[in-house]
């Protein structure tokens, strides 16, 4: 097949890549671009430690083609951070301790910013539907659960001078 | 949502069991943690691993000519590459060393590995795998040791009559005549089911061999040392010539110290092309080729008095080994041991046999053998205490462990809180007033160890050991070879010392998972590295304070009966907190006391006299509610409470990680996480069937910690990764028991398992009327 010519706007920053159009867009991030903070866990779209933003919806990298966010805004893991200051679900996720081995974290992250950006005032149940999709062997959830509420409620907003 | 209460806190510490963030946090929640799954060298290669279609083959030949021919295949390796060591993790013994990586003769599971392919991608190596053509003859296999262990079964490895592996007796007390005091006698069988270990990272490695004769692996391993030496092992290496490295780990769970065939395949790789060769397993190869949780029949027979004193206990227990011994040997163990916990019997017997089958290989996860054993125990105690009308609390309590209990033969047990864990959990029960009839609550209680005695890998080294080393700036390194696999135990090892020493968290700098530059520890399994490397870690940071303290005391003219001490980077007389220096201050001037040299503590620990199992035991008793669908048999978690004792909690936010944790692992093994085989080969090898805990089945974990002191810990801790993963399977089982008057004797519990349970009961109950 004929490799393709695409731009990918990756954490505010463009790369064009020259790819096979089979490349999935986790492939794009990782193996191509060098992005590794986004992980893969199953060949399945089963466990979603490859999920990132595209635009503001949460997507598991591996279910779509990188030609098809071909000009979209792209949000990784790397991307959360401004200036080495951590956003609130970063900070939320220190704070309760919500990863262990870290390896889900990237995506479950993304999970949850998404998930708050849609609904900044999520029920319990509704956090838990909205990282549903994402696998973690190591904390049993309750964690994240509590960081995602933590940032809701505003514990994280910044103070307005 | 959740309650974390602590009982009694007396806090005298600076930094222990306060609100420490994980020290890889940062790196973990930016994405800059990098895993082996991201390593990439230059000129890296890519392997792919050929396993075996049939359960019990021999391998007649192997061609892979063919392969070598696609553009881009760079090498290919069968067993014949290979020195042909039959290696294992119980090195002291020679037959239990039964399993060669890429065997040269038979193959003995479906998806065992005979050849390995590298190329300059990974697909390209996966697509010649289809150009390797082997050639097998099959032979008949046998996959239930129920069935392996008849006389006309077929042979799995030479020479183990009725395919028996290891066997393992655990007795003590007059068994016969203590069952001749019992009032009441019930036996039961159980099956318990496998589990996978079902790490977010699969088996990974990257081996990098040169010309210099040295090995270089990074490897997603709980136990760097072990694989150090188990690589040097079979690849014809010394130890000090093969450098392992773990980055960040992405889970263990107890899948992870043996040898596996990432390592190995890339290693042999590497040796034969000196190229960096990179294997990642696929989630489907991880399943049916990276060993579980050890499937086990149980037999168990337990004689009790009218008044629910415990008399005695017999069990045997047969396990489905699968093809290999690994670490399964010990679960054979911990199950017989664990099986007894937390009772004092005055007589116990258990005989164990492990049988090998033509199954992936079955071996030690979260738990070693007691998840299986408290499914048995914990769900006859409950059963027996409906026989005869008794409290199950109640009964539970007065048999239960003590301070200064001795398991004869086996254990002394230096603290216990079980006693207090009875009280939390009766008062939860009791909050909760009457539940809907759809709903019941099931309990269990058990037990666990911190860290093993045994040296069966027989290593020539101190269990743990660990150095820190003062800079002249102020700032602490401290080497371990502990293996952070997420549990956080860089974090517990900085907060220990960091107390010991009297400094910050953020001025210890943690060197881990390197066999290079950290000492030898025997790694992250077993609960063990709180005690045992917390130990040594204080022993280290105490030596260095008392040669900083050394200089401190000559400069200061005090009175000999006033004591010097150094808390939060200030060093002062305890009677006179006010008067003291700046840590920094001292360490410049015992810098420069040394002829420059850095002030170094070293520390180590091994157990010595501690019985057969544990140096400690931590205590546990859980309570779980449980709403069961009477048409489908669905089963729906909707609350928990675990009254829990840990001895001296370290690592505060660690702690509450690893028993919400251990719980949704041990909810899973109870009701989800099934794997069925046909023929031997595995039918749910992915993660839409092979089902899990997720968000939103997920109950509420609330903890109770029970505040007590274990002599032979650091500041009084014991474990807390693993135990918790012992009672939560039984505690279902006993809530259906409650909810409907069914005994579920396999597990995991099915729906269907309880549909036609409840059909068989109504059959009965219209027999009786």
């Amino acid at each position: 097949m004929e490799k393709k010519v695409i731009t990918l706007s990756v954490n505010g920053v463009e790369y064009e890549l020259y790819i096979n159009p089979k490349t999935l867009l986790v492939e794009a991030i990782r193996d191509h671009i060098g992005l590794t903070g986004t992980k893969r866990g199953c060949e399945t779209v089963s466990c979603g430690a490859c999920t990132v933003m595209i635009d503001d919806m949460a997507v598991k990298s591996c279910s779509v083609l990188a030609i098809q966010a071909d000009g979209r805004k792209i949000t990784t893991s790397e991307g959360l951070e401004k200036n080495g200051e951590l956003a609130p679900i970063q900070k939320a996720f220190l704070d309760e301790g919500s990863y262990q081995c870290g390896f889900c974290t990237s995506g479950m992250l993304m999970s949850s910013e998404a998930l708050l950006r849609e609904n900044p005032t999520p029920t319990e149940e509704q956090i838990r539907e909205g990282i549903e999709g994402n696998i973690c062997r190591c904390t049993g959830y309750n964690s994240i659960v509590r960081a995602v509420a933590a940032v809701a409620k505003g514990k994280y907003a910044e103070v307005k001078s | 949502m959740n309650k974390y209460t602590v009982i009694n806190p007396h806090e005298p510490f600076r930094v222990l069991n306060t609100h420490v963030h994980n020290i890889d946090g940062i790196a973990k929640v930016t994405g800059r943690a990098t895993y082996t799954f991201d390593v990439k060298l230059p000129g890296m290669l890519y392997g792919k691993i050929l396993r075996s279609p049939h359960p019990h083959a021999k391998i007649v030949n192997i061609d892979f000519s063919k392969a070598m021919e696609i553009p881009g295949v760079i090498g290919v390796v069968t067993g014949k590459d290979t020195l042909g060591v039959k290696q294992g993790i119980w090195r002291r013994y020679n037959d239990l060393c039964d399993e060669q990586v890429l065997p040269i003769e038979k193959v003995r599971y479906i998806g065992e590995p005979v050849a390995a392919v590298a190329a300059v991608t990974e697909e390209i190596a996966e697509k010649a795998l289809d150009y390797i053509e082997v050639e097998y003859e099959e032979l008949p296999a046998t996959f239930e040791p129920l069935d392996a262990i008849k006389k006309d079964a077929p042979e799995i490895h030479e020479g183990f009559e009725r395919n028996i592996n290891v066997t393992r007796h655990i007795e003590w007390g007059e068994v016969e005549e203590a069952f001749e005091e019992a009032d009441y006698i019930r036996e039961d069988w159980f099956k318990c089911g496998g589990q996978h270990h079902m790490c977010m990272e699969t088996r990974a490695a990257v081996a990098s061999y040169t010309p210099e004769g040295k090995l270089t692996v990074w490897t997603s391993t709980q136990s760097a040392y072990y694989h150090q030496a188990l690589l040097a092992g079979v690849l014809g290496l010394k130890e000090g010539n093969v450098r392992v490295l773990a980055p960040y780990v992405g889970g263990g769970f107890g899948g992870k110290f043996e040898l596996d065939a990432a390592q190995f395949c890339a290693s042999v790789l590497s040796m034969k092309l000196y190229k960096p060769v990179k294997i990642i397993f696929t989630r489907e190869e991880d399943f049916i080729a990276s060993k579980r949780r050890t499937p086990m029949f149980y037999y168990t027979r337990t004689g009790v008095k009218k008044d629910g004193t415990f008399c005695a206990r017999e069990a045997k227990v047969f396990t489905n080994g699968g093809a290999y011994t690994g670490m399964g040997a010990t679960a054979l163990y911990l199950t017989g041991f664990f099986h007894s916990f937390p009772y004092r019997w005055k007589g116990y017997r258990y005989d164990g046999y492990r049988v090998y089958t033509n199954t992936l290989p079955s071996t030690s996860m979260r738990g070693f053998g007691a998840p299986q054993a408290m499914w048995c125990s914990e769900q006859q105690i409950e059963w027996i205490a409906a026989d005869l009308g008794l409290d199950p609390i109640e009964m539970r309590r007065k048999n239960s462990h003590h301070e200064g209990y001795i398991v004869p033969g086996q254990a002394t047990i230096a603290s216990c809180g079980i006693d207090q864990c009875y009280d939390e959990i009766r008062k939860w029960i009791d909050g909760k007033g009457k539940l809907p009839a759809n709903r019941a609550i099931g309990l269990s209680a058990c037990g666990f160890m911190s860290g093993g005695i045994f040296n069966w890998f027989d290593s020539p080294y101190s269990f743990s050991s660990a150095v820190v080393t003062v800079n002249n700036d102020g700032t602490v390194e401290l080497h371990v070879g502990a293996q952070d696999i997420g549990q956080g135990s860089n974090t517990t090892m900085a907060i220990i010392c960091a107390e010991a020493l009297g400094v910050k968290v953020e001025d210890v700098k943690v060197h881990s998972g390197d066999t290079d530059h950290c000492p030898a520890d025997l790694g992250a399994w077993g609960s063990r590295q709180t005690l045992m490397t917390g130990n040594a870690t204080k022993m280290a940071a105490e030596s260095a304070k008392k040669q900083l303290l050394e200089f401190a005391y000559a400069g200061a003219g005090l009175n000999i009966v006033y004591d010097l001490d150094i808390k939060d980077g200030w060093v002062h007389a305890i009677a006179r907190p006010e008067r003291g220096e700046p840590f920094v201050d001292l360490v410049k001037r015992a810098t420069r006391g040394k002829d420059g040299q850095r002030i170094v503590g070293r520390g180590y620990y091994t157990p010595h006299r501690k019985g057969m199992i544990s140096p400690a035991y931590s205590y546990m008793l859980q309570g779980v509610e449980v709403e069961v669908d009477e048409e489908t048999g669905k089963i729906k978690l909707i609350d928990s409470m675990t009254a829990h004792d840990c001895g001296q909690p370290i690592n505060h936010l660690g702690l509450i990680g690893q028993l919400e944790g251990a719980f949704s692992m041990a909810a899973g093994y109870g009701y989800l996480e099934y794997m069925p085989f046909e023929d031997g080969k595995m039918m749910n090898p992915n993660l839409v069937d092979y089902k899990m805990i997720k968000a939103t089945e997920m109950p509420p974990a609330n903890i109770a910690e029970i505040d007590t002191y274990e002599p032979e810990g650091p500041y009084g801790a014991k474990e807390a990764g693993e135990g918790l993963t012992n009672p939560t399977a039984a505690a279902i089982g006993n809530a259906i028991f409650h909810r409907f008057g069914i005994q579920m004797k396999e597990c995991p519990v099915r729906p269907e398992m309880i549909v036609n349970a409840l059909k068989e009961k109504a059959e009965a109950d219209k027999g009786k009327k």
